[in-house]
């Protein structure tokens, strides 16, 4: 009955590689120490390149293995190679940031290598069990990485913040699931899916609603977004990138296989929640980002906001939407980690800087960061023919399709929400180029420089080849409706 | 008798639950917690899992609650002034407890459960013929549940490196233990023998 054998192990390949390659440099780190960090950093770089290919190498017939709880699809490895990719740019742009802070560990990226783990479980989770795993090796890691800056109060501050609101979500996520798998029966996706024909009962809908909370929280979705704004800028810039980047796909991939895989049937009742979070996170994103000063506290509002215009690809339920979301994804990711590029950048007088208005006048001592930033800033207002105008128009043009009227609203209350947002963003914009300039920065590190460049060149040139990403989301988008 | 139980020890633990976010102590929390466990570890029993029950014991009681009482021992944090804006906030809080009281009522009162679904766990859960419940639970544990065993491992190594990257500090001054330069030590350098005469004594250059 139960047989083991190490070739139907192949679609875990990626999993596998990170975690005992994790485990040797666990083991490298504690005989070495500190001397070991550049070897360390090196071979995640090593490890993540290997986990990539090996997601490339799977093959994209639909199998689960471990008896139903891990499934390898198309839609998995398209979001497990964007979370390894953000991971990838997370490590590189912190790696001149921990030694100037001097708070260098070589458990850094040890860390982001194990939320990285957790991160591919969920997005290949096909139960209850295996997404709550997923999420809780994803989260501790996260939280202890909030907190690495140990001598530092913001940076304690933000990890306790993160680690105590993100136990409570936890319960909230395992409550919802146990009362479903009390009203089903299973804890399988697709089993929940066969035994919920017809009318679901009022218990089932309480558990999906905190399900829905639970996964709301990790989103960082409003009205369960209060800790984003304190923990992005508490936590060491670096940090706060790689929050605001893999995990969000991760956890976006996790809610669409969740929602879409578990309770199709249903559809009704999820969408109105759905609709509610995504209003409430855009709208939230918009107005509260106005008033902000601290650049990171900006992307912490953009980054709620945007959670809400992609929860818009997940209220349709439909094959469009999923693509929506899937490449509002992949432009989010570049965006993001483009910015937080250039906000690691902002270094001057030998420590780092980070309100919005150090950058006045960057556009004279540093035209090329200043355009970059300008390009990002406006991608992320969704102006054409910018990467982010594409974004949000897959994911408009999926709702309205649908034809559901409140669906239509919503893609509505999106494109005026983008413009209250676009004020802001071009407000920094305006700041670089037409304020008097202060001293410039410092000189970007290597890392941040090779990061910035590729998420450029993505935001921008975007539009010339839309179809290696586009088409690959749309087949993506097809696996999870076979 | 089965019954009497069952509402002998959910009601304690019930009770004693109510009382560890009830007690002023926070020693006296932690130990309406360990009865809590207790109460919990004889409703497993009840089941017939009195594996899960002894676990319950061995590692909650035994570990977790000793550890709790540690930690609420070594910390000195005032419980009695954290508990200052409990009056304050009681009004909002009292009104908002209330209105989900409500709720839940309202929600419980129309509350069904399908036959279906309750058919569905009772037929996974057939009884095992002839093999305890740890053999059993030691089959699908290695086998079935491998992948979850994994995970759970990958999630207690980032407890463990999380704790020594937040908490170790190399501190100067403090004497460590080198065992290499121990063993390193030649007799010669550091013992000397001498042959004391019986009634006078060591020499006073030697002590």
């Amino acid at each position: 009955m139960n047989t083991f054998m190490a070739s139907s192990f192949g679609p875990a390949l990626p999993e596998i590689i990170l975690a005992i390659g994790v485990l040797v440099l666990v083991l490298v780190g504690a005989f070495m120490g500190n001397r070991s960090n550049w070897i360390i950093g090196t071979a995640s770089f090593a490890l993540l390149a290997a986990a990539l290919l090996a997601v490339g190498l799977t093959p994209p017939t639909r199998t689960t293995i471990f008896a139903g709880s891990f499934i390898s699809d198309d839609f998995a490895r398209y979001m497990k190679a964007l979370v390894l990719l953000g991971s990838a740019a997370a490590i590189a742009l912190s790696s001149d940031f921990m030694e100037r802070e001097g708070f260098a560990r070589f458990e850094y990226p040890i860390l982001i290598l194990l939320s990285t783990i957790g991160m591919m479980m969920m997005i290949s989770a096909n139960d209850l069990i295996a997404l709550y795993l997923g999420l809780e090796l994803q989260s501790l890691a996260a939280y202890v990485i909030a907190a690495i800056h140990r001598d530092n109060v913001r940076s304690s501050e933000a990890g306790l913040k993160y680690f105590v609101l993100g136990a409570l979500s936890s319960g909230m996520l395992l409550y919802g699931a146990s009362l479903v798998y009390g009203f089903t029966g299973t804890v399988s996706f697709p089993g929940i899916a066969s035994s919920l024909q017809g009318e679901a009962s009022i218990g089932l809908i309480l558990g999906l609603v905190f399900l829905s909370a639970g996964v709301a929280f990790k989103l960082a979705a409003a009205p369960f977004h209060m800790w984003t704004p304190d923990v992005y800028e508490g936590a060491p810039t670096p940090v706060t990138a790689f929050f605001a980047s893999a995990p969000k796909a991760a956890a976006m991939a996790m809610a669409v296989r969740l929602f879409i895989g578990g309770f199709p049937s249903i559809t009704e009742s999820w969408q109105q929640i759905i609709v509610f979070v995504s209003i409430l996170s855009m709208v939230i994103g918009a107005f509260a980002a106005i008033g902000q000063t601290n650049v990171k506290r900006l992307m912490a509002y953009s980054s709620i906001g945007n959670v809400g215009y992609a929860l818009i690809g997940l209220a349709t339920g439909t094959q469009a939407g999923v693509q929506g979301i899937i490449i509002y994804m992949a432009i989010y990711l570049a965006m993001t980690l483009g910015t937080f590029a250039l906000i690691i950048g902002m270094r001057r007088g030998n420590q780092y800087v980070e309100t919005i208005a150090d950058l006045s006048g960057a556009a004279q001592t540093h035209p090329w960061r200043a355009f970059c930033l300008a390009m990002m800033m406006f991608s992320l207002a969704g102006i054409p023919p910018l990467a982010g105008f594409f974004s949000k128009f897959y994911i408009f043009a999926a709702a309205i399709q649908t034809g559901q009227m409140m669906l239509v609203v919503l893609a509505v209350i999106g494109v005026l929400t983008s413009v209250v947002g676009a004020f802001y963003y071009i407000r920094v914009v305006k700041i670089m180029y037409f304020d008097e300039p202060k001293p410039g920065f410092e000189k970007l590190p290597d890392g941040a420089q090779a990061v910035l460049i590729a998420c450029s060149v993505v935001v921008v040139f975007f539009w010339l080849i839309p179809s290696p990403l586009v088409d690959s989301a749309a087949h993506a988008a097809r696996s999870l409706f076979h | 008798m089965t019954a009497l139980f069952f509402y002998l020890f959910s009601t304690v633990a019930v009770a004693s639950a109510f009382m560890v976010i009830a007690a002023r102590n926070p020693v006296h929390s932690v130990l309406y917690l360990i009865l809590a466990f207790v109460n919990a570890a004889g409703l497993f029993i009840l089941l017939g899992a009195e594996f899960l029950a002894m676990l319950l014991v061995v590692v909650y009681v035994g570990a977790v609650a000793v550890l709790f009482l540690f930690v609420v021992m070594m910390l000195d944090v005032d419980f009695a002034e954290l508990r200052q804006g409990f009056l304050q906030y009681l009004p909002i809080g009292g009104l908002i407890g209330l209105i989900f009281l409500v709720e839940l009522v309202l929600v419980v009162s129309t509350w069904s459960i399908s036959p279906d679904a309750l058919q569905v766990p009772l037929a996974s859960n057939a009884p095992l013929e002839g093999i305890t419940n740890t053999e059993a639970i030691g089959r699908v544990l290695y086998t079935r549940y491998a992948y979850f065993f994994q995970a759970a491992g990958l999630i207690l190594l980032v407890a463990m490196i999380g704790a020594i990257v937040l908490t170790l500090r190399e501190r100067a001054g403090v004497k460590r233990q080198d065992i290499s330069a121990q063993n390193a030590r030649d007799p010669k350098e550091v013992l000397t023998l001498h042959d004391v005469p019986s009634r006078k004594g060591l020499p006073e250059s030697v002590s």
